[in-house]
């Protein structure tokens, strides 16, 4: 038995990462066809992401151009550290110092969408509460143990758990009921779920910049299909008809 | 231009073996739809040669550049996103459609005497499909890549003495690194399809000596002069088959009668196809796994790792087994097996139709084992799982075994002489 | 995506269909032109896959200059869709002698098509002063050298600047304007260019007439 764990253990890292698949993720109300939503979340990411966080493998330009913006307008209002805009979008922060700050260098986000889901983002970017024990003194309850700072604290305030007590079988109880916002932040409690909704719309188009076009060309191919079914079915049928 | 049309003929027999192997090649009237999907694999290899060679294009491969040449090639290159898409649905496409074929020789009795050879070039194919996939599935340089291609490694590491030293000469390092990368490339780009290519060549020129078999297992060549003239085929069917056998009137010609229904099921495969493509590409997380859209990081292993859905079966057996070399040992075993299916049935009745009950139970189950190996080989480990994947390995195994002791003497049907009666 | 091609095997479908009808033979045609058309269709990604990708699209935009800095004489290279755009600033003798050669050149009033218009002049250029070219022979695509100060009379008598090919030997003057007897079959590409102001250029499009 012990060595069958070992086999196991060499198989199947167990290493938890994160991800912890047993929290609850709200469904995030995202819209790739919705360019208002994607702009805001574009300058929300360049904004307050883009210092730590690179996005290498996307060009501002194909961004700018999917999302309906001007090359200038992009320029003025979404590049700040003097790139091109044929240029891909990355960090400032050079590699070692963004190790060095955080432990390990804050990972690429272009497909981010992908590897985790856009729900798990939803979730995790309204999941940070204070938690002095840390050393950027907030958690996370998606992402426990997180190395991130809650970058967008001035939008959301900050952020703690909070608890209900109630009678359960004639005791009070503390129940815990959610994060909730000191209110110091710029934002609603509905404002900043919609800008966080807006970030996760922006990640899930760069994931998969295609998305769009592919079921707009996926959608006349299999039309086509359909017709060369018709006429491969009725020439089939006609040959086998004379087969008993 | 028929003059020179014969000048080219002459020199090399084109028209000739056009008619002789798919033309006027006699293909059995009662073929259904089980038996389209030798053609539908042809049309995958076909699907995974171009868009590999498109791919080629522009993928670097390095373990510098890899992962971001994929990425390259899905935004920067026009429809380049459409060419990986079907590379990438078109190897699970392949899979499933080789695992249907595969069955539908079971449940016929394909690979009983005298097609023991084809189904030997068959497996090979098999095989070789694997090692291409497994190798093609580590290019991108994703997380999966390296995890997978680390754990599929290791397992040679089973073999006493000399493993260990075989699994860095494998890497060429003493990790999966940018030199493994760099020959699996090679190997799935030029070797594994060339293999690939002369080996369904092999599959298919055995396939027309012996003839196609049918869901009734039932002979459409009889001895020359044991039928009547009126029961011969009234299709114009190639001398090479006449001239030897007497064609009984169970045939059809493969053009047109067999291409048109293969045409129909590929419209229906394309249809199939073109959805995942277009709309469903990673198939949740199955055909494209999501911790793959992460590069390889040699220090930080994924929560979980799995191989794609088409090895989870055989990797259920490696992990049920409580002892690296027998895993292992128990995971090739599986494959063995299925290369010994030939001999390992020694029933004289092909299909199943017209043999025992307990044939047919036989190969359900084995299908229904098959699937939860798989299902248990691609979900995370839970504690009820190590048991029953111990169990449906032992079922795997068992489906052989029985069939090696029925088959003996088995309550069969009567066949009856002809298609047709 | 093959669509097994219906009509080159018309002589087997001959014999072996006994009966021949024209709905069979409709359906025939419209199939094959149907499965044509989808083989069309699935070669457009293949074929537009081979166009320079949308980051090699981008890299070929227009390159502002900044001139200022150009000595007289001076050539300064750039790179404009990956190619060499040379800037020469030519000084007044040197567009003095343009005038006294134009006998040994194939084209000396650039009519060939290898200019925008505003450049079909003596000096192939928006202002005088400003050689705009785009440095590849017009031979076989090699970099001509910036011969000057009389070392291209070794190349063509009493003409003291130049390019030379050194790949296949052919001449051009410093407006890149082809010598005779030379493989270069034409003069150098001025390419579209436009003055933002008098210290900056834009290459690669040209002004939108005013």
């Amino acid at each position: 038995m012990k060595k069958m764990m070992c086999f196991l253990a060499f198989f199947l890292p167990g290493v938890a990462l994160a991800a912890g698949g047993n929290v609850h993720l709200d469904k995030a109300p995202i819209d790739l066809t919705d360019k208002a939503s994607l702009q805001r979340g574009a300058q929300l990411f360049m904004n307050y992401c883009l210092g730590c966080h690179s996005m290498k493998y996307q060009r501002y330009q194909r961004s700018f151009q999917d999302l309906g913006i001007p090359d200038e307008l992009g320029q003025e209002y979404l590049q700040f550290t003097g790139e091109k805009v044929s240029d891909y979008i990355t960090r400032a922060m050079p590699e070692e110092a963004a190790a060095g700050w955080f432990g390990a260098a804050p990972p690429d986000l272009t497909l981010v969408a992908r590897v985790r889901g856009e729900d798990w983002i939803y979730t995790y970017l309204r999941s940070f509460y204070v938690d002095e024990s840390r050393p950027f003194g907030v958690n996370n309850t998606v992402f426990p143990e997180v190395g991130m700072p809650h970058v967008l604290q001035p939008l959301q305030g900050t952020p703690t758990r909070t608890y209900e007590e109630q009678m359960v079988d004639g005791e009070m109880v503390k129940r815990y009921v959610g994060i909730k916002s000191d209110g110091t932040g710029a934002m609603s409690p509905d404002e900043y779920d919609q800008a966080v909704a807006d970030i996760v719309n922006f990640l899930e188009y760069t994931g998969e910049p295609s998305k769009l076009e592919s079921h707009k060309i996926g959608k006349w191919v299999l039309i086509f299909i359909a017709v060369l079914f018709v006429f491969v079915y009725l020439l089939k049928k006609e040959y086998w008809r004379e087969v008993h | 231009m028929n003059a020179f049309l014969g000048w080219i003929e002459e020199r090399i027999p084109m028209m000739r073996v056009a008619n002789m192997h798919a033309l006027q090649y006699p293909a059995p009237k009662n073929m259904n739809f089980w038996y389209v999907f030798g053609f539908l694999a042809t049309i995958v290899l076909v699907n995974q040669i171009v868009t590999g060679i498109w791919l080629t294009m522009n993928f670097v491969p390095s373990s510098e550049g890899a992962f971001a040449s994929v990425e390259y090639i899905m935004r920067e290159i026009d429809y380049g996103w459409i060419i990986r898409y079907m590379h990438s649905t078109g190897a699970s496409a392949f899979f499933i459609v080789v695992y249907l074929h595969m069955f539908r020789g079971m449940i016929y009795g394909s690979y009983q005497k005298p097609r023991e050879l084809l189904w030997v070039f068959g497996m090979f194919i098999y095989l070789a499909l694997m090692a291409e996939a497994f190798m093609g599935y580590v290019l991108p340089w994703g997380q999966m890549s390296y995890w997978g291609a680390q754990v599929i490694v290791s397992l040679f590491g089973a073999i006493p003495v000399v493993g260990p030293d075989l699994v860095i000469w494998l890497q060429g390092d003493y990790v999966i690194s940018g030199a493994t990368l760099n020959r699996f490339f090679a190997l799935h780009v030029i070797a594994l399809p060339l293999v690939i290519v002369i080996l369904v060549f092999l599959h298919i020129i055995a396939l027309h000596e012996v003839g196609s078999n049918n869901p009734d297992g039932i002979a459409i060549k009889h001895k020359k002069g044991s039928l009547p003239e009126s029961e011969k085929t009234k299709y114009e069917i190639h001398e090479y088959y006449t001239s030897k056998y007497d064609i009984a009137d169970d045939v059809l010609p493969f053009f047109p009668h067999i291409v048109l229904k293969d045409l129909v099921a590929f419209c229906i495969f394309l249809a199939l196809f073109t959805y995942v493509l277009f709309f469903a590409p990673e198939m949740g997380g199955k055909f494209l796994e999501h911790p793959n859209f992460e590069i390889a990081n040699p220090l930080k292993t994924p929560e979980h790792i799995f191989p794609v859905w088409y090895f989870t079966p055989f990797y259920a057996v490696l992990k049920a087994v409580p002892d690296k070399l027998f895993g292992v040992l128990a995971m090739f075993g599986a494959i063995a097996a299925l290369f010994a299916l030939p001999w390992l049935d020694r029933g004289r009745v092909k299909s199943w139709r017209y043999r025992c009950g307990l044939h047919k139970v036989n190969l359900i189950v084995f299908a229904i084992v098959f699937i939860f190996l798989g299902y248990l080989g691609g979900t995370p480990q839970e504690n009820w799982k190590i048991i029953a994947s111990q169990i449906a390995t032992v079922m795997y195994f068992g489906f052989f075994v029985a069939l090696f002791l029925y088959s003996k003497n088995e309550n069969t049907k009567p066949v009856p002489e002809r298609i047709s009666k | 995506m093959s669509n097994v091609s219906v009509d080159a095997t018309e002589s087997a479908h001959n014999e072996n269909q006994p009966e021949n009808n024209t709905r069979r033979r409709f359906l025939t045609v419209a199939t094959s032109v149907v499965g044509g058309v989808g083989v069309v269709g699935a070669a457009v990604p293949f074929i537009a896959s081979w166009n320079p990708s949308a980051k090699a699209k981008a890299a070929g935009a227009d390159v502002e200059v900044d001139i200022s800095g150009i000595e007289p004489g001076q050539l300064v290279r750039v790179m404009w869709r990956s190619k060499p755009v040379w800037i020469v600033r030519r000084t007044p003798e040197i567009l003095e002698e343009l005038g006294t050669h134009e006998d040994k050149l194939k084209d000396p009033n650039s009519e060939a098509e290898q200019q925008p218009t505003f450049a079909q002049n003596r000096f192939r250029s928006m202002k005088e002063e400003y050689l705009i070219l785009v440095g590849i022979c017009t031979h076989l695509g090699c970099s001509p050298q910036h011969l000057k100060d009389g070392a291209f009379e070794e190349v063509v008598e009493g003409v003291p600047d130049g390019f030379f090919c050194p790949c296949h030997g052919s001449k051009f003057d410093m407006a890149g304007r082809v010598f005779q007897n030379v493989p270069a079959p034409l003069n150098l590409v001025v390419p579209p260019y436009q003055f933002v102001d008098d210290n900056n250029i834009i290459i690669g499009s040209e002004a939108e007439a005013v």
